[in-house]
């Protein structure tokens, strides 16, 4: 149940992208979540529309792209597919798996309206 | 309905209705992390451990589960070994923070309001009024929560999860981002099992398990200081490592998976 935290974040993180391009708005934000990234799509969202009012992300629009739980096994060496209650391998059934996917909790693109399509020089440092 | 999560927000409530954009737009790709200034932070933080050689260890759990309780057994039994000191985080009162003082430890307590979770810049400002000169292991003891405190690095080298007798043995099953970032899970208030008919340690390890997870889980009681060894053991071990001098190729990663 802190969504609305991370929105805070995202909506700071796409302004200081907005500022650094000059751009009067921002019209979409494009994020990538996983289901065991602890983050529920359907709340974030719901903060999203909250947290973006009074910034230049005040008629974005969020868009959510999703992304499945595979598993690579240690053991077999297997990649499948998995539940986030059963992360093994559904080869062999071996519990000693990692993770390739499933966990994202990314910013994957932001759609800015005006201004230019590179960052000025000055202020690309002060965003790492 | 908290004031954090969003959960109270309302569809009415929902800010400005969509406008469309008239003019011509462009669109930056990016890779970064929904939380870079969090993780930007902790690694502040984890930093700063690392130059004082101290160890840091975050203890979740649900609220009750016995982390306070832990801390206080944990403080006498290396009273005269090593040098503790710890940051309380609690939605509100000072309570926590109290008891560790009684035991002689420093304690600054992180007081949260309405949210559910310590993040890395509470923890760097908790960090301000602790010298940490001479101490071996900072604990931070997060919010009561299975849920929240999971997707928040605080600069933190291990992850600690508490999981109480009294509660389900199927705990992992149910909150499996928290208990997937755990490098140790604690049966705590394992004195109760005689008592318990529901709760089969056995089941919460294989729940564990399934989650693609090798940590120890070690059964204890704080209250009746039995089964600690292997904790306090484990204690000396990663604090020992902290302690190495940054040139001896020990070293520690952040406990949390980021994408």
């Amino acid at each position: 149940m802190h969504e609305l935290s991370i929105c805070q974040s995202l909506i700071r993180q796409v302004e200081t992208l907005a500022k650094q391009h000059r751009a009067r708005a921002i019209a979409r934000v494009t994020v990538q979540i996983g289901p065991l990234s602890g983050v529920a799509p359907e709340l974030l969202e719901q903060a999203f529309y909250a947290a973006r009012a009074g910034t230049l992300a005040e008629a974005a629009r969020l868009t959510t792209l999703h992304a499945p739980v595979r598993v690579r096994c240690e053991q077999c060496g297997a990649e499948s597919a998995a539940a986030i209650q059963h992360l093994t391998c559904a080869r062999c059934g071996g519990w000693r798996t990692q993770l390739i996917s499933g966990n994202e909790m990314q910013l994957v693109s932001v759609e800015l309206v005006g201004g230019d399509h590179a960052p000025s020089k000055q202020e690309e440092t002060a965003y790492v | 309905m908290c004031n954090t999560c969003g959960c109270a927000v309302t569809p009415a409530g929902r800010g400005l209705i969509y406008r469309p954009i008239e003019t011509e737009t462009h669109v930056l790709s990016t890779l970064n992390h929904l939380l870079a200034e969090n993780n930007t932070q902790a690694a502040h933080n984890r930093a700063h451990f690392g130059a004082h050689g101290v160890l840091a260890v975050n203890l979740m759990s649900s609220p009750g589960a016995g982390k306070t309780a832990l801390l206080e057994a944990t403080i006498e039994a290396l009273r005269d070994q090593m040098r503790l000191a710890v940051i309380e985080g609690d939605l509100e009162t000072e309570n926590d923070a109290e008891r560790i003082r009684a035991r002689g430890v420093p304690a600054v307590q992180i007081t949260t309001g309405a949210a559910c979770h310590l993040d890395a810049h509470m923890v760097h400002r908790a960090l301000h009024q602790i010298d940490l000169a001479g101490i071996d292991i900072v604990f931070i003891e997060n919010v009561g929560n299975l849920v929240c405190p999971a997707g928040f690095d605080l600069g933190q080298h291990r992850n600690v999860v508490l999981l109480s007798v009294t509660e389900g043995d199927d705990k992992p099953a149910k909150y499996p981002v928290m208990f997937r970032a755990a490098d140790l899970v604690l049966l705590t208030k394992t004195d109760l099992l005689p008592h318990l008919d529901d709760f089969d340690p056995a089941q919460a390890e294989r729940r564990l398990r399934q989650l693609a997870n090798p940590a120890p889980l070690w059964p204890l009681s704080s209250k009746k200081m039995t089964g600690l060894e292997p904790w306090l053991d484990w204690l000396r071990g990663h604090a020992r490592k902290a302690s190495a001098p940054a040139h001896s190729g020990v070293e520690f990663s952040a406990a949390l998976n980021h994408a």
